[in-house]
């Protein structure tokens, strides 16, 4: 009876067919590290905000005169709407640290080499859509520094020529960011963005399942149909899209073999994630700002407005541009040329593993660049934080060109055939 | 790979320390020494507020009801010795001062109490309220060293007494007060403890739920942990 | 579902373990979001009992007051008022208050504490209109019976216990919310007697 119920089911839309093909019997590399958890991670996350999100909405108040009230009707009023409301505050940082994580497990093993340029793409695609998400969401609290962040950001757009000013103006829908501004980024912070970016985690799993996973040593799974011979390939049987057309090697089916590793990873993630939850929600005043436990007001700005820590990075570089449309242009240059990564990268070694001195130190300096522009970005701007995050930028932009120079002609390792972990 | 994470280390560390220079420090604080399962001190910092402060600073998010419950008042008790006013035990903690007279009288409108304690922190209230001293080029001859220029007064004067500022900027122990130092210390903290309870009511609740959550989670992990490196003997 | 070369006691059981200890997990987590769904502070405190004082009402007289915004109609009911309820009992769905319409300490003849005075919700029990009070002209609606509450939207009766008559589409008798007198003249509706 459930069987021809199932089988009824999928003549018209196959289901178990879809389940096996990307996950009991998809073909992943044996050889996933630590870094291959959090993309993982990332969707644990999601998940959390949307369900937290929703039900935050429920008492909300989207409105000048109540969104700040609000959130303190939710922390004290409603039962566990503080726990609801740690829960999607705490979740916006562990998104941005899972995913800067996942970004750099990427450039690390080259996964936005050819052919998994457009998977990347969608993955920057995200990254971008949920720094937008992240702002506007920023906004909603109401307190003072949420206002004042907004109100820093959304003058940048007064930096372009001609259209500059209107276009501020047109995005506040007032003179200065008002009530107005909060409804019209709360209808894009709960439906528009947050659609969007599930749309693109959709994409972003299909692109990656047609062209299949990287490893940590960047060699292929998928070889030439007939090559290999029959005792050397994978035991296991995987969905004939992928054994029809190639001879698999040393990959196992990703249910129950990563799902299992991959549980273990998220409840190690969620013991750190509750623990800051729980015992330091605001984040060491990183997560949570202190300044917003005031409500919004135009008329106080509070002594050091920066950011919240994730948008440090591109914040630092906004800033130590000493002109303001330069500055602007830097700032999203800074995201134009990660986008930019595979063309820059004319390499065909993909990991780090087999790749040169020179890449390992220029993807060094990368990473403490970037680590320094965030750091940064939380502080007060001074003579010395300006200089310092003046030689961060030339290093970041500094290693797109350098990749581009030794990239062509690099003196690799040979890459092993098979995976050898 | 060992060499990359040997440089990578480094770097992090050298750059820290180079980044917290550039940091600039605040004022000093005192340590408050809070405790929010002290309900007799919680209780003391309520009724001082109540008696000191509410007459300019509202608790405008915090009802009178939550805060009987938990800090172990009967309703009844409470009505009976916090309330002044004739309002409801749901209500919510506040005043009839009007915004806009106020800001007139002291230059900007006391500012609501619910929430200081986050956004400043518990030792600052400690510290600032302990910390007026003589001023006479202020309105109300008083200047705080913790807040530059405020615009309040020294309500608490009649209790700690005065400070006077000697030339480099040393504070002179309080005289002419009803209480001692030690008294008035106390009384600071009282009050630091009950706005620190105001600032996030469900504190303690958080914490204790945190340790079950998180108890759960590693007795998870060790299922799940075992699950793996059972399913994993067919790779290996 | 799994195409593993290997399958023993010990893999079944660890899997039925960790997905019982994963959906503890799980229950765990749905309390908060379910919780959340129960009335707020504010909801309670906007719901908390109301107090009314009784001890102005004319005999005969009616007067409204509004608990978790709902009519609730206080009466103070005269001796003959009293006295005629008995004798339309054969009139009545429901006369002795089987249904649960009232707290037990409200499941009288009278269907009150103090006889004197009944306190009832001023909500139709078919489709929520709001009653009207006919006093001494109620013989229009039921002949024999002075007082009583006409619904006008249609046209269900209720005797001075809030006891709904037959024929009419109301099911139930008026609804008698929880209250007390904590002091003589007092009425404090939305907490029975002894609760504090």
């Amino acid at each position: 009876m459930i069987a021809n119920f199932m089988a009824w089911i999928e003549k018209r839309l196959p289901l178990m067919d879809a389940m096996n093909k990307h996950a009991a019997q998809y073909p992943a590399p044996k050889n996933f590290n630590f870094w291959y958890v959090f993309g993982i991670l990332a969707s644990v996350v999601l998940v959390n905000q949307i369900l937290t999100g929703i039900w935050l909405t429920m008492s909300y108040e989207p409105t000048g005169e109540g969104a700040f009230a609000s959130i303190e009707y939710i922390m004290r009023d409603v039962d566990y709407g503080w726990l609801l409301r740690y829960m999607h505050s705490t979740g916006a940082s562990a998104f941005f640290i899972v995913v800067y994580m996942h970004m750099f497990r990427g450039m690390m093993y080259g996964s936005y080499q050819k052919p998994r340029e457009l998977l990347w793409i969608f993955g920057m695609l995200i990254f971008l859509v949920l720094m937008a998400e992240a702002f506007m969401g920023y906004l909603l609290p109401w307190g003072n520094m949420s206002y004042w962040g907004a109100q820093v950001i959304i003058s940048l757009f007064g930096a372009i020529p001609i259209i500059g000013d209107d276009l501020t103006l047109w995005i506040r829908g007032d003179y200065v960011i008002s009530g107005a501004t909060l409804n019209r980024f709360f209808a894009l912070h709960v439906i528009a963005m947050p659609l969007v970016l599930v749309i693109l985690v959709f994409l972003h799993i299909l692109a990656l399942h047609e062209v299949g996973s990287n490893n940590p040593e960047g060699t292929d799974i998928k070889k030439k149909k007939g090559s290999i011979k029959p005792e050397e390939l994978s035991k296991f049987t995987f969905h004939k899209q992928y054994s029809e057309k190639y001879d698999i090697v040393d990959a196992i089916p990703f249910h129950p073999y990563y799902t299992v590793k991959d549980l273990v990873a998220v409840v190690i993630f969620l013991i750190v994630f509750c623990w800051v939850l729980f015992f330091a929600p605001e984040g060491g005043g990183y997560f949570i700002e202190a300044p917003n436990f005031e409500p919004a007001n135009n008329l106080k700005t509070p002594e050091h407005i920066v950011p919240v820590w994730y948008f440090g990075p591109f914040f630092t570089i906004l800033r130590v541009v000493p002109d303001k449309l330069l500055g602007m242009i830097t700032m999203f240059a800074a995201i134009g040329v990660l986008f930019a990564l595979p063309w820059f990268d004319r390499g065909t070694v993909k990991s780090l593993r087999f790749r040169s001195k020179a890449h390992m130190i220029n993807l060094t300096q990368f990473v403490i660049c970037f680590v320094a522009l965030g750091v940064l970005g939380t502080m007060a701007g001074t003579e010395l934080t300006n200089f310092i995050g003046r030689i961060a930028t030339l290093g970041y932009f500094g290693f797109f060109v350098a990749i581009w120079f030794y990239s062509k002609n690099e003196k690799t390792k040979p890459v092993p055939e098979r995976v050898s972990g | 790979m060992n060499k990359f994470i040997r440089a990578f280390t480094f770097g992090i560390f050298a750059l820290v320390p180079m980044l917290t220079l550039a940091s600039s420090g605040g004022v000093h604080l005192d340590k408050a020494g809070n405790d929010l399962t002290d309900k007799e001190s919680l209780k003391r910092g309520f009724e001082s507020y109540i008696n000191y402060c509410l007459g300019c600073h509202q608790l405008q998010y915090q009802r009178y009801g939550r805060t009987f419950a938990d800090l172990g008042i009967s309703d009844a008790d409470g009505v009976a010795n916090f309330m002044y006013t004739g309002e409801k035990v749901g209500d919510h903690i506040t005043n009839t001062m009007p915004a806009k007279e106020a800001a007139k009288w002291f230059g900007s409108a006391p500012p609501d109490l619910t929430l200081e304690a986050r956004l400043r922190s518990p030792d600052w209230i400690y510290t600032y309220l302990r910390s007026f001293y003589v001023d006479p080029s202020r309105p109300f001859g008083v200047n705080n060293t913790v807040f530059k220029d405020v615009g309040m007064p020294h309500v608490l004067q009649g209790l700690q007494g005065i400070r006077t500022m000697d030339e480099h900027g040393k504070l002179s122990e309080a005289t002419g007060g009803s209480m001692t130092v030690e008294e008035y210390d106390a009384f600071a903290r009282d009050l630091a403890n009950f706005l620190e309870y105001t600032a996030e009511p469900s504190k303690l609740e958080r914490q204790a739920m945190g340790y079950w959550v998180i108890g759960f989670l590693f007795i998870f992990l060790i299922f799940a942990y075992l699950l793996k490196v059972e399913y994993w003997k067919d790779v290996h | 579902m799994s195409n593993a070369p290997v399958n023993n006691g010990r893999r079944r059981f660890l899997t039925a373990a960790t997905s019982v200890v994963g959906g503890v997990g799980v229950v765990g987590l749905a309390v908060p979001f379910i919780g959340s769904w129960n009335p707020s502070a504010k909801a309670k405190a906007a719901g908390a009992p109301v107090e009314v004082n009784v001890s102005k009402i004319e005999p005969g007289q009616l007067i409204r007051a509004e608990w978790r915004g709902k009519p609730v109609y206080v009466v103070r009911r005269t001796k003959e008022i009293l006295s005629t309820l008995a004798a339309h009992d054969g009139q009545l769905k429901d006369p002795s208050s089987a249904e649960p319409q009232q707290p037990v300490y409200a499941t009288n003849e009278y269907r009150s504490i103090n006889p004197e005075i009944l306190v009832a919700l001023g909500v139709c029990t078919h489709l929520g209109c709001a009653p009207t009070h006919h006093k001494g002209d109620f013989e229009q609606h039921v002949s024999g019976v002075k007082d009583g509450f006409f619904c006008p939207c249609h046209g269900s009766k209720f005797d001075m216990a809030g006891r709904v008559f037959q024929s009419v589409p109301a099911p139930t008798n008026l609804v008698i919310p929880e209250h007390s007198f904590p002091t003589d003249g007092t009425l404090l509706i939305g907490i029975s007697p002894g609760e504090a």
